[in-house]
């Protein structure tokens, strides 16, 4: 990372048309940036764009890139020396080819709604905003496929489907302002992704450029596309190998029903064995969510939707399909979740309550924010046969750093999603936040999972990647980063800690004598 | 990877001499998919000796298994637990591995309604170029720490690593199935398909043939029951039915056996991968489509430039499955932006070039 000297006040610039010696005074990557420096290299990097890009494209005062300065994380924020808006392919390839020429990081970013910091910007880089590529390109029943724009909302897509009795599956909470170009960055999921998939299982083919500008695709409208795999490993990506500016993604049948039902269990173990007795009895929900008591009582508050109070945790259970096969996979669930120990269950007798049932798990993010001043939102996965024993962690966990934690749980796919709940204003109270989040991921990587299921790295969980990885691995993904983007400008700095990074997080423990949980078993 | 025996640590020693001396290896498992893609070159590494499921837990839909497991021992295994391998690879032999299952990215009939191998991949454990045992993924559905690197593995035929240990997300096999048939040409079997396509039906597998439509329902019984009133077609008996989709997954059906005098008259089997809704596909020889018409198989003596032309043309690619003659490639071309990445990625996976070389490219 670079090395921030200057303060933080707006660097305006003055508007000189270009000339050379600008042009090569940035093509020295600076190593050491001062206020002035930092000025000389917007003004020329802002010089260049003006070449390819109408006026109205580029923004760079403080004022009019402040919007840009975060993403749904928005505990990090930073100034990019510019933010474009290009509204044609033929302009991103010319603003990537700027850029590649003056060595300059671009940072891609779509609905700014990533809660990992992906789309955090670059101090010394360009944003590259693709809210302009809104337009849906087309929707071929015959094949089940959609073509969008990068920038379509991913819900927009299951709406302009939605005539032919079609829709895209993954379904994450955001879907109304998330964008398919951050889904694929991302590989989003949802709550639906245990039968239906991740983005990954849902996208035939991405169209986009290569840090160069040169234009690419991966995969391909067929169901394979010759050669490796590709599009596998740009899905989930972050941004950092290629810019995504068009995707095709499959669609499928809406199921002409599904419900809910909604069960209540005296103790989260029996929940979390309940969990495990649905799948073992041969069902694949379409839908299985967990939450807690707290969580329970803080979305109740906020949607009235009549949950059980009293539970110590609620598991929501979603059958789909033709009318036939949902109540004979509704009846069973009942008979499985009944036999676990269920105290309660209510199914959802039409649309409107099964959309009521939904409706606080589809809430919790915004609960927690009116129960407590912030929240931050863990993200790992662990094996589900673990989520009684990480419940438990997470409950000794709120008593050794003193605060509260609300849980929801994708519990069909072992998703985690601890709320931990705290005051931003009050440093000692975000610290102890953060080695609370620290410690819910460490454990999880310790219980056979892993830091993100799908909310992605970012610059959120660098220093938990030097758990989850050895350094060998950590240099193979950097191999995989420097096959597409030799130089590093695709959004630098983030996803991949360096060793150095590691070698100081490592040490930070040992030094603290935090190291989480010393009588845990490490295997 | 939780193993460190002594078969593993054999591999990773043969790999750091292979390194050290630049000598080639053909990774080799049970040797059931050699004819697939370029000749293979280099002194044989087997890799059978890291062998066995590590881990299996029904209630997780997780299976891991070391490479060297043979596929037959994977299935038994989840059948005692009535789960299956959703994306039936095809068994070109008896002693496949899962291995050579995963680097081979085959995937069978269901392929379309369940999706591909990497579809079901969750992580593995790879040794590199470099010797390095390093593990991706792991054994959890939702995991995006990191880039997707088993994901890439799968289907890569060995050039980026030896594959040792792998994680595979298993389903329960549905309560019922049933295989419907319906007396058509291609034109009309391909606008069935497109008709079904876009209704939730439980469709899990398709194949025409020869004027006949095959077409396999899978899921609860009373849907199950309700599509084959709906769908119509002649219901095929129980006992044929399983038999003859094995024939098709396992390519024993006789549209699938490329015999010596068959290769040398010029005979090839290709493999087309198009849209599903192409329409029919106008080329000489015979055609076998699967994929809910998005996989279309192709007997045929026609040169490799006119079918891979007619692939392109429904922005499709085609692979040479079988053939003689191999010298226009197996694997359809690609342009340079992509090659120049799977150059990067070979040389940062298996800098010295020692694993399968040429295998997937020439260059590579």
């Amino acid at each position: 990372m670079h090395n921030i000297r200057m303060n933080t006040e707006s660097a305006e610039i003055v508007e000189t048309p270009g000339t050379a010696e600008t042009v090569e005074t940035v093509e020295t990557v600076e190593t050491v940036e001062t206020a002035e420096s930092r000025q000389r290299r917007q003004s020329a990097v802002v010089t260049a764009l003006r070449d390819i890009l109408p006026p109205r494209a580029i923004l760079y005062r403080r004022e009019d890139t402040a919007p840009y300065e975060c993403d749904a994380l928005t505990a990090y924020r930073e100034s990019p020396l510019a933010v474009v808006l290009p509204e044609s392919e033929a302009e991103v390839a010319a603003v990537l080819k700027v850029c590649h020429r003056l060595e300059v990081p671009v940072i891609a970013r779509g609905g700014g709604t990533g809660l990992s910091g992906g789309a955090l910007p670059n101090r010394l880089g360009v944003t590259l905003s693709l809210a302009k590529f809104n337009r849906i390109l087309s929707i071929d029943a015959a094949s089940c496929t959609a073509r969008v724009q990068c920038g379509v909302r991913n819900l927009a897509i299951s709406e302009a489907a939605a005539p032919y009795g079609l829709y895209y599956a993954p379904d994450p909470s955001s879907q109304i302002a998330c964008t398919i170009g951050g889904n694929v960055a991302e590989n989003s999921g949802g709550v639906h992704c245990l039968k239906y998939g991740l983005t990954l299982h849902n996208v035939l083919k991405v169209r986009g450029f290569m840090v160069d500008g040169s234009a690419v695709e991966f995969g391909s409208e067929a169901l394979d596309a010759a050669g490796l795999d590709l599009l596998a490993v740009v899905i989930g990506s972050e941004g950092m190998l290629a810019v995504t500016t068009e995707v095709t993604v499959k669609l499928i049948p809406k199921p002409q029903l599904a419900r809910c039902i909604m069960a209540s269990f005296d103790d989260v173990e029996a929940a979390g064995a309940a969990v495990a007795s649905v799948i073992a009895r041969g069902i694949i929900p379409a839908g299985l969510e967990m939450m807690d008591k707290a969580m329970t009582a803080a979305v109740e508050a906020f949607v009235h939707a009549d949950y059980d109070l009293n539970a110590a945790a609620i598991l929501l259970c979603e059958s789909d399909g033709t009318a036939a096969e949902v109540q004979e996979e509704i009846a069973l669930m009942e008979e499985v979740l009944t036999a676990a120990g269920a105290s309660r269950l209510d199914v959802s007798r039409d649309e409107a309550q099964r959309l009521r049932f939904w409706s606080g798990r589809k809430n919790a993010f915004p609960a927690s924010g009116s129960i407590s001043p912030d929240y931050m939102c863990m993200d790992s996965t662990i094996p589900r046969k673990r989520l009684a024993q990480m419940l438990r962690s997470i409950q000794d966990m709120e008593v050794k750093y003193g605060l509260r934690c609300c849980n929801v749980f994708h519990a069909g796919d072992g998703n985690l999603h601890p709320l931990i709940l705290f005051d931003a204003e009050d440093p000692d109270e975000m610290h102890r936040c953060e080695l609370f989040g620290a410690d819910i991921l460490e454990t999880s990587v310790a219980l056979g999972g892993t830091v993100t299921g799908e909310h992605g790295v970012g610059v959120e969980k660098l220093n938990s990647m030097c758990v989850q990885f050895s350094p060998a691995e950590r240099v193979q993904f950097s191999g995989v980063k420097q096959a597409f983007d030799p130089r590093g400008l695709l959004n630098p700095g983030k996803v991949i800690p360096t060793l150095v990074r590691c070698a100081e997080y490592g040490k930070m423990h040992v030094h603290r004598g935090m190291l989480p949980f010393p009588g845990l078993p490490r295997f | 990877m939780g193993f460190r025996d002594a078969a593993l640590a054999q591999l990773i020693d043969r790999v750091a001499h292979a390194r050290t001396a630049g000598q080639p290896v053909e990774i080799r498992g049970g040797g059931s998919k050699r004819f697939y893609g370029e000749a293979p070159r280099g002194d044989v590494l087997d890799v059978r000796g890291v062998a066995g499921i590590s881990s299996y837990e029904p209630t997780e839909l997780v299976v891991t298994a070391r490479a060297g497991t043979t596929v037959e021992e994977l299935e038994a295994a989840l059948a005692e637990h009535g789960q299956y391998l959703p994306f039936e690879p095809p068994r070109f032999a008896p002693g496949g591995t899962v291995g050579g299952m995963v680097a081979a990215g085959l995937a069978g009939p269901a392929r379309a309604s369940v999706g591909s191998v990497r579809d079901h991949v969750l992580g593995l454990t790879l040794l590199n170029g470099n010797a390095e045992l390093l593990s991706f993924g792991g054994q959890v559905t939702k995991n995006v720490a990191g880039y997707d690197v088993s994901r890439l593995i799968a289907g890569s035929l060995g050039i980026l690593g030896i594959i040792c240990e792998v994680s595979i997300k298993v389903l329960p096999v549905a309560a019922a199935c049933a295989t419907l048939c319906f007396e058509c040409e291609q034109v009309r079997a391909l606008e069935k398909l497109n008709a079904w396509r876009c209704k939730p039906l439980p469709i899990n597998a398709s194949a025409w043939l020869d004027g006949r439509l095959y077409v396999r329902l899978s899921g609860a019984r009373a849907a199950i029951s309700e599509a084959c009133r709906d769908l119509g077609g002649a219901l095929l008996a129980a006992e044929e039915s399983q038999p003859w989709w094995d024939a098709v997954r396992d390519q024993r059906h006789e549209f699938f056996v490329v015999g010596e005098d068959d290769l040398s008259r010029g005979e090839c089997l290709w493999r087309l991968s198009v849209p599903a809704a192409t329409p029919p596909l106008v080329l000489a020889g015979r055609q076998f489509i699967e994929w809910q018409g998005a996989q279309r198989w192709l007997r045929t003596k026609a040169g490799a430039a006119e079918v891979r032309a007619a692939a392109a043309r429904a922005h499709g690619h085609a692979t040479l499955l079988r053939g003689a003659d191999k010298s226009a490639g197996v694997f359809g071309p690609l342009d340079e932006v992509l090659m120049g990445v799977h150059r990067n990625l070979k040389q940062a996976f298996d800098p010295k070039r020692i694993f399968n070389p040429g295998r997937l490219y020439a260059e590579l």
